[in-house]
């Protein structure tokens, strides 16, 4: 006999608008309290304590412009967020503080989220949409110089970037993007040289959210009809759809696949959080708790794997907070 | 008659006058028909039988000309033939000039499209005729694009017109064209104005081919002229005309140009070379079944059977329709959508809810838009507005006459209104109708026009098939179709149908001017108050309806539209058919009287051919209905 699913296991209110974005930063063992980051449409960026669950501070930065992408750099000190306001703000937060360093003036009008990759110490590179419509470009941070800007050939007709991931297999090796477009395709990059290495297409639709699994060479990819699509990357650096998933509702806002890449969460405009079994995609759970669409989804970064948290924050102004699968 | 190749100095001037007096005297086809095949073999590689053919037909005197021309021209296989055998007599010769260049493209309309492509090609043919050419196209587009021709020749002159055009364009290069580039320009944008005005669905439809065409051919880069209509037989063969075959290759004797132009104009699709490296595979196998353990075994799934699809409730009362119909939230699209498609249902199944709200419902639906994406719409604000007019009629009713004639209502809404009066008339004097009436539902070409409704053409066909019921078994009594009887319910409200559309059609407003330029209004106007009569019928208003729709034909019977015109010639049958016999004869007579003489002349010199034929029904139905009297009545 199934049972039925879970509740979360808390409620985080007051954002007093639509959340988009969230971040967990719960890594540090000891006294450090375990974070969690949202941004809003409303401009803010609450800072969660994840032990009273209230809000420690809120970020204003983007000029009352939605927030749409919100990360740690190494640690909850040193925070990334991207706005409607055009702009990547890079803050400070240490010891208290809440001011921005630096920013980065886009020009991307779109609601593409920038990707994250740490190269070295102190070294990132982020990928983000630049102003001309079918770019993406790479910066190195935090000496904002650019590296390429990868750019498809000429009537390729790809459309707006809308979500990029820039992984790389291990340290040595190449940086590679992934980025999904407008046009239901997703094309994998090779940094360096700024050249497409490999290009399939996945959705009739544009690609909403994607994810990759470094280890496995195995990628997911949600769009706005009814279907998922799992596909590789063989040794040719060739992607391959390897299958679809039928999904009861159309729309896909977000997928995050949980960092020991047992179980996947994604992110619905039927109000709903689904859960899968990454191996099979088997579904697991249908979560039904937000009264309005889901757009985001993120796995907690705990050390201890039985205090893992999946949070997911939604039109409504909430973000429920669930443990599931802790136990694995 | 068989020629001898006697000496180069032997004169046929004899020869061309038997040939001239023959044709003359109407035998053109069989003189002709022997001696085309002849020449056109004995002309086909030698030259002197060329000179000896010109010759021939250059010594034709003038008064026969015209019907030797007309002959060869229509007997003659193929453009080069004909070009072959009268050389360049249209040059030479004024007569002849005249009967091609103007009394067989402008006068006449009633040679078939092979005629025409053998003309127009042979004009094209030699550079001594090629000005003719142009100037031909210059004429024929003065004609096309000249408003009063469009509006009262006939649509079978039109359409021969048309396709003379297609065909000159067709025959034209390059540089004709630049040179007359301008002028093309001109008269497209005149022609194209007066075609869309039209009220006449085919009229409308050829004139968006031509100018389709036109603008094809002179604008060869650069975005081109494109209009949203349906294709059918004739616009296709018309597009075909467009492409020439070269006149060299020997088309068979039967009108076969236009299936050579067809070939032409398949262009070799260029099939589309894939770029891209990969595109989706199919399924891999999934190899890693063997391999691994299957680990997921330890996540249970939870229950899901509560994960169905998402719908949106549509509210259950009708006054929490009105409130999200009328916008309090406008975020709720959603729920905008639900309650736009379940209003006609609830509307039906709450007859006395409605009746409280349904002035307020009726405003709502005539100015509800579109305010997403919602298959189906018109139809589905259709419907609604019917279920109102139907479940409250009388003062729904007066709602809606009184807004046809009110301020700042578009064209599009005030044809609304008479459809669903019509609609609604339908459905409550015969709830179980058997034809099938086509919905009107508006198309959103990409050029804005206002499409009119074919739903008058099916009543055409209702009516129709009445008055066959009616002429051949006047004695036979009742008509074998019985259906369940119901009460008529639109017996009590008819008047309140259709008394207050007729009231003010003569008094114009600043936005609306039925009587001028919103003619096609009136048309459809016209046509909804024949099929609110005809509806009517055995209703007790149906007199007096007769005598006002009598009054309001006569003061309207010479409009110059002619979708009017039709519409009060059904408005005319409707009236004989619905109104009964005794009550006509005796309240109408002098009315009717005064009509037949009206309606004669329509039959025999109206130049529409609808309209023609109507008026002659129309005749028909007053004899029968006046022999119907004299055998019924005792004295």
């Amino acid at each position: 006999m199934a049972l039925p699913p879970p509740d979360p296991q808390f409620v985080l209110r007051g954002t007093g608008a639509a959340v988009h974005t969230l971040h967990f930063s719960c890594g540090g063992s000891g006294p450090d309290i375990p974070l969690l980051f949202s941004g809003s449409e409303n401009g803010f960026i609450h800072v969660w304590n994840l032990k009273t669950h209230r809000v420690d501070s809120a970020l204003d930065g983007h000029g009352r412009k939605s927030v749409y992408c919100v990360q740690t750099m190494g640690g909850k000190d040193r925070l990334l967020s991207q706005g409607r306001d055009q702009r990547i703000c890079l803050w400070d937060l240490a010891e208290g503080r809440t001011s921005v360093t630096d920013s980065v003036f886009t020009e991307h009008v779109g609601f593409c989220r920038c990707s994250l990759l740490k190269v070295a110490q102190g070294r990132w590179l982020m990928a983000m949409a630049a102003r001309s419509l079918e770019e993406v470009q790479i910066l190195e941070l935090p000496s904002k110089t650019s590296v390429c800007t990868l750019k498809p050939e000429v009537g390729a007709k790809l459309g707006m970037p809308m979500c990029l991931k820039l992984w790389q297999l291990n340290c040595d090796s190449q940086p590679v993007l992934l980025a999904g477009y407008e046009d239901g395709s997703v094309v994998l990059w090779n940094v360096s040289m700024g050249k497409a290495l490999s290009q399939v297409i996945c959705h009739q639709e544009p690609v909403m959210s994607l994810d990759f699994d470094v280890e496995k060479a195995k990628g997911i990819s949600g769009s706005s009809e009814k279907v998922l699509s799992i596909w590789s990357l063989n040794e040719q650096q060739n992607l391959q759809v390897c299958k679809t998933h039928k999904l009861v509702n159309a729309g896909i806002s977000d997928i995050s696949i949980r960092p020991d890449k047992k179980i996947l969460a994604t992110a619905g405009w039927d109000h709903r959080i689904r859960i899968f079994g990454w191996k099979k995609l088997k579904p697991l759970a249908v979560l039904d708790y937000h009264t309005a669409t889901v757009h985001c989804v993120s796995f907690s970064d705990h050390s201890s794997p039985r205090e893992r948290l999946l949070a997911a924050g939604a039109k409504d102004q909430r973000i429920s907070v669930w443990s599931i699968y802790a136990q694995t | 008659v068989c020629f001898i190749p006697g000496g180069l100095d032997c004169s046929i001037s004899f020869v061309s006058h038997v040939l001239g007096k023959v044709c003359v005297h109407g035998r053109q086809k069989e003189i002709l028909g022997v001696l085309v095949p002849h020449l056109m073999d004995l002309t086909k590689s030698d030259c002197i039988w060329q000179r000896i053919c010109w010759r021939l037909v250059e010594c034709v005197p003038d008064r026969w000309m015209e019907a030797v021309v007309l002959g060869f021209v229509q007997g003659a296989p193929s453009a080069d033939v004909l070009s072959r055998l009268l050389g360049n007599l249209v040059v030479k010769n004024k007569k002849a000039q005249f009967v091609v260049t103007q009394k067989m493209l402008l006068l006449q309309y009633g040679h078939t499209t092979a005629v025409l492509q053998n003309l127009l090609g042979y004009l094209s043919l030699d550079s001594l005729r090629r000005s003719l050419l142009l100037r031909v196209l210059q004429e024929l587009l003065e004609t096309w694009s000249s408003s009063s021709a469009v509006k009262h020749s006939p649509a079978e002159q039109q359409l021969y017109i048309s396709k003379a055009i297609l065909i000159c364009l067709s025959h034209l290069k390059e540089p004709e064209i630049e040179s007359c580039r301008q002028e093309l320009l001109t008269s497209m944008m005149e022609g194209v104005k007066c075609h869309l005005d039209s009220s006449l669905p085919q009229l409308r439809r050829l004139g968006m081919v031509v100018a389709e065409s036109i603008s094809s051919k002179i604008n060869l880069e650069g975005p081109v002229l494109k209009f949203e209509y349906e294709e059918d037989d004739e616009t296709r063969e018309l597009k075909s005309l467009l492409v020439q075959t070269p006149s060299f290759c020997v088309v068979p004797s039967l009108p076969d140009d236009d299936r050579s132009g067809k070939a032409g104009a398949a262009l070799p699709l260029v099939p589309e070379s894939n770029d891209k490296p990969h595109t989706a595979a199919p399924v891999m196998p999934d190899e890693e079944l063997d391999a691994e353990l299957d680990s997921d075994d330890d996540l249970t799934p939870y229950d899901m059977s509560e994960d169905k699809e998402l719908k949106i409730k549509a509210p259950v009362y009708i006054r929490d329709c009105i409130e999200v119909l009328t916008g309090s939230r406008s975020e709720d699209v959603d729920k905008w959508e639900a309650t736009v498609k379940a209003l006609e249902s609830l509307v039906r199944k709450n007859p006395a809810a409605t009746r409280e709200v349904s002035v307020e419902l009726a405003k709502l639906l005539l100015h509800l838009e579109e305010k997403t994406c919602i298959e189906g719409f018109v139809e589905l604000r259709q419907r609604a507005q019917v279920a109102v007019l139907t479940t409250d009629p009388i003062p729904v009713a007066k709602y809606l006459t009184s807004q046809f004639y009110s301020l700042n209502y578009s064209l599009r809404q005030r044809m609304d209104i008479l459809d669903v009066l019509v609609l609604a008339a339908q459905e409550l004097s015969c709830p179980k109708f058997h034809g099938k009436t086509k919905h009107s539902g508006a198309q959103k070409p990409c050029i804005q026009l206002l499409t009119g409704s074919d739903s008058s053409k099916d009543w055409r066909r209702i009516v129709d098939e009445r008055i066959k019921s009616k002429t051949r078994r006047f004695d036979m009594g009742q008509s074998h179709v019985e259906l369940t009887s119901h009460p008529n319910e639109f017996n009590s409200v008819a008047g309140h149908f259709f008394f207050p559309l007729i009231q003010h059609f003569d008094r114009p407003l600043t936005t609306f001017d039925l009587l001028g330029e919103d003619h096609l209004v009136l048309g459809r106007l016209v046509h909804t108050l024949a099929t609110l009569i005809y509806l009517a019928v055995n209703t007790v208003a149906v007199t007096a309806m007769g005598k006002a729709l009598l009054e309001f034909v006569w003061a309207l019977r010479f409009h110059t539209d002619s979708y009017v015109r039709q519409g009060l010639l059904s408005c005319v049958s409707s009236l004989l058919l619905s109104v009964p016999a005794e009550r006509i004869l005796a309240d109408m007579t002098e009315e009717l009287l005064e009509a037949q003489s009206w309606l004669g002349d329509v039959m025999e010199k109206d130049p529409d051919g609808d309209c023609r034929r109507l008026a002659l029904q129309n005749l028909l139905l007053m004899e029968n209905l006046k022999r119907n009297l004299k055998l019924s009545l005792p004295s």
